[in-house]
């Protein structure tokens, strides 16, 4: 098996697999990233979305080959609970889930969102998690949230 | 249901325990003081993202005066929680808050009595301030420091008095869910991310025709695929274990490209489907009649009919369950609704004595009624057989979990209104044809799990039924008008042949039957050229009905001026006639298609105990909903569900999300109830009310696309 290097939550990575894998099923299985969850694999859902470099990609039909030498970001490595990142605590204090299962995809859309346009509008931030999707109706939440985020990253 | 419900008239009888107390009348079994200063607490009814064990916190928390860091909220388990049959019919807070509430209010006594011996004081002197209880000279002792000598395996007694609800601190006010931060850092929560020490992967073959058997099976293709350990086959039920996930994915495209199958059932013709459930055998029957004393002088007759087609849960996650055998037991672990029900199930299909199998909850994505958990739970426990006692965890791909888990039913409602000459309603007669709305686990002697229908000594697949009325009823549900019509006969047709499968999807029936009945009201208020609103008010008696739809239209500011292409319309319900009263004003435009702008919505849910948690939920509700009415619809041809991905079963979009207004009355003193299901039949009026009032065309037909919209105009015109 050839041996694929790229960058995980900031660490270098080297991935001995078959270099068609899906990105997704590498996350969860070798490396042991259980965050990026499976909902669909054909990229119809967003619940697997990671950063590849500073954008929002769907991990499920993404092969492994093409990540070489870039910058994966997974939920993990948004933040955590000791440094958690302004969108997740954003969507703590609006409390922007049902059941969360999408939650993890829809922060990584918002965090390639964040990047790329630091100032949205409601609508930007719809247009922007349009491709992901959530079953409970949590939607309005997750984009005051997101909104919320965007707000105290531009008071920082 | 033809008298309104009356709320807290205490029984001058004896005192009673709870229903789900009395069920399970072991105080331990609930509620346990851990040696390290928590609170741990065990409900019988589980998290399905709707913040239910959050709420059973605070309940807890507030009747025994513990901070709510403090409780630990235990998982169901078939291994010692208490037995609270199935999560749904949004009735967890009345049977597991209730239960929780009084068996602390009476451990609270228990501990007192001891405190005040303990302490030589009177109990009256007592406070108790986060678990600390202190009285009168500093003395003081605590529920830890008195745990190990007071025993709690004893049976709650009738009469125990929960804390008025002026003096909660915690209930009734909005708290953080405490299952949130786990999900928004990414930390395994989900069934999906647990890995169990040597856990292997299993997949399961199924045919995309309608209860087809499986006539072939070549394994040479999947047994050269690295990693496998195990293909199982038992009739039409096949599968594959792996040592890896991507292996179970890769033996199973291998088996299924050399399997055959034989046709399968016919399905019906989905485009006449209104039709075809008229046509089948029924059981009939009367949900509800009454006659007036003094019968009204009809002088014409009203009739319409109105139909929704199959609803598919679509859970954001594909089912998942492990299994584990040693020896002749196996665990389990499932995101189903029910552990004791499915632990049911899984004891006739195994052929073994309850006490053989174990079945835990474990959180999955969020779940809207019966789908496919309980399924993938049998799945795995076949496939683990041959695992040689390692777990097997299973998980379906998203087309079977659109096309094999059970189906919300579909329904033909048909109501007839006489008039007398100033139209005036002096009969109502609703009629509902449509299959059953529950087939759920663990409720009759034959099993409901799909796998047992395959194989070889197949179980027959479980012909869907109603629940009986007093429990709120099923394809009949809500069926009954809460508005005080002078004489009325309702009917529902229960099919009896089932090509399509259905069981309980989120509110079963009352969606339909409240679009139904909602629809027929505004026109007929419409006729008379009366307002909606005051139309509605005029035929309601109980005041907690007319509140909300009052304070639904004064938030909307009922009527706004009508602009070109923007229509208002109202819907209501009391859920299940017994639960929460919902009002609901609906702003949409419509353009080619239609779009819902805006949702005001007033609930009562009697004591609100977590008000952020009841909006979310009411929120959640009506915004699914708007995704039902708008888009929703399962498709099929005559052999296959077709509707079995994202794009051939689209879902509201967040650019198509309506704004949300909610206001939750405050009723403190009444008893509360659920707000998963009450907002769903009332949107579901409201949206199809203001695509009338917008374009001057009622769509009888859901979902209220531009097929159907385009059909209705037709026939208007």
């Amino acid at each position: 098996m050839p041996t694929i290097r790229f960058r995980l939550n900031g660490a270098d990575t080297d991935v001995d697999a078959d270099p068609d894998s899906s990105l997704l099923s590498i996350l969860r299985g070798q490396l042991g990233m259980t965050g990026p969850h499976f909902g669909c694999g054909a990229n119809e859902c967003g619940a697997c979305n990671v950063m590849i470099d500073d954008h929002a990609v769907a991990s499920c039909d993404t092969p492994l080959w093409s990540v070489a030498d870039k910058d994966v970001t997974t939920i993990e490595g948004l933040g955590s609970a000791q440094a958690p990142h302004p969108l997740q605590r954003a969507f703590i204090a609006e409390q922007a889930l049902q059941c969360g299962y999408c939650v993890s995809g829809i922060l990584m859309s918002a965090a390639a969102l964040l990047k790329r346009n630091p100032n949205p509008t409601n609508m930007d931030v719809r247009a922007a998690l349009d491709r992901n999707l959530c079953r409970c109706g949590s939607h309005n939440r997750m984009v005051r949230a997101v909104l919320r985020a965007a707000a105290e990253m531009q008071t920082r | 249901m033809t008298t309104p419900v009356t709320e807290t008239a205490p029984s001058p009888a004896a005192p009673k325990l709870p229903p789900s107390l009395a069920a399970n009348p072991v105080l331990s079994s609930w509620i346990r003081f851990a040696p390290d200063g928590q609170v741990i607490v065990s409900p019988g009814k589980v998290e399905i993202g709707q913040g239910i064990v959050t709420a059973l916190a605070q309940i807890a928390a507030d009747e025994l005066d513990v901070d709510i860091a403090r409780v630990q909220m235990v998982r169901t388990t078939t291994a010692g929680s208490p037995n609270e049959g199935v999560t749904s019919g949004s009735l967890s807070v009345q049977h597991s808050g209730r239960a929780i509430r009084y068996a602390c209010a009476e451990i609270r006594q228990i501990f007192l009595a001891a405190a005040a011996d303990r302490l030589g004081v009177a109990t009256e002197v007592l406070a108790i301030s986060d678990g600390t209880i202190s009285g009168p000279g500093n003395v003081s002792t605590s529920y830890w420091e008195l745990a190990d000598d007071i025993e709690l395996d004893r049976h709650a007694t009738p009469g125990a008095v929960p804390k008025l609800s002026t003096q909660r601190t915690l209930a009734g006010n909005s708290v953080q869910r405490i299952d949130l931060p786990d999900k928004v850092f990414g930390r395994p929560r989900f069934i999906h991310d647990t890995v169990l020490p040597g856990m292997l992967h299993g997949r399961v073959l199924r045919s995309e025709l309608s209860a087809a058997t499986l006539t072939a099976l070549k394994e040479d293709g999947a047994r050269g695929v690295a990693g496998l350990v195990a293909i199982v086959r038992d009739g039409s039920f096949a599968g594959v274990v792996s040592e890896t996930e991507a292996g179970a994915e890769a033996a199973l495209l291998a088996l299924r490209k050399d399997a055959a199958w034989s046709p399968g059932e016919a399905l019906p013709d989905e485009d006449h489907l209104a039709d075809w459930l008229k046509a089948q055998p029924a059981e009939s029957t009367v949900i509800s009649s009454k006659t007036a004393p003094q019968p009204g002088e009809k002088k014409r007759t009203m009739r319409r009919q109105y139909s929704r087609p199959y609803i598919a849960h679509a859970s954001i996650a594909p089912s998942c369950a492990m299994a584990q055998w040693t020896g002749d037991r196996v665990r389990v672990w499932t995101h189903s609704q029910g552990v004791y029900l499915l632990r049911s199930d899984l004891s006739v299909v195994l052929k073994l004595p309850l006490d053989h199998i174990t079945v835990e909850h474990m959180e999955g994505a969020g779940c809207y009624g019966h789908n496919a958990a309980d399924d993938v739970a049998l799945d795995a426990v076949l496939l683990a057989k041959a695992a040689g006692g390692r777990p097997v965890r299973v998980l379906w791909s998203r087309a079977d979990e659109m096309s094999h888990a059970p189906f919300g039913a579909a329904m033909r409602v048909e109501i007839e209104a006489d008039l007398d000459a100033r139209g005036e309603i002096v009969d109502w007669r609703h009629s509902i044809w449509s299959n059953g709305h529950t087939a759920r686990p663990g409720r009759a002697d034959q099993p409901a799990l799909l796998a047992g229908t395959e194989l070889a000594k197949p179980f027959p697949r479980m012909i869907s039924t109603n629940p009986p009325q007093a429990g709120g009823g099923g394809g009949d549900r809500n069926s009954v008008p809460l508005y005080d019509f002078p004489s009325w006969r309702i009917e529902s047709h229960r099919l009896l042949t089932m090509p399509v499968r259905t069981s309980a999807l989120r509110t079963l029936g009352a969606q339909g039957n409240v679009f139904a009945i909602e629809s027929f009201l505004d026109e007929l208020a419409a006729e008379q050229n009366e307002d909606p609103v005051a139309f509605r008010l005029r035929h309601l008696t109980d005041s907690r009905a007319q509140d909300v739809i009052r304070s639904a239209a004064r938030r909307a500011n009922w009527k706004p001026a009508p602009r070109d292409g923007v229509g208002y319309g109202l819907g209501f319900a009391r859920y299940k006639n017994t639960g929460a009263y919902c009002a609901v004003v609906a702003e949409i435009e419509g353009a080619e298609d239609i779009s819902v702008r805006r949702l005001t919505i007033a609930v009562d849910v009697g004591e609100a105990i977590n008000p952020d948690g009841v909006i979310n939920q009411i929120e959640g509700g009506a915004i699914q909903a708007t995704s039902w009415v708008l888009k929703e619809r399962v498709r099929f041809d005559n052999s296959r569900i077709t509707s079995n991905s994202w794009s051939e079963y689209p879902i509201l979009r967040f650019s198509e999300v309506p704004e949300v207004e909610i206001e939750i009355m405050a009723r403190p003193d009444m008893e509360p109830v659920g707000a998963g299901e009450a907002a769903h039949g009332p949107v579901t009026a409201a949206i199809a009310n203001a695509v009338f009032d917008a374009l001057g065309v009622r769509v009888p037909t859901l979902p209220i696309t531009r097929d159907n919209l385009i059909a209705a105009m037709e026939l208007t015109s």
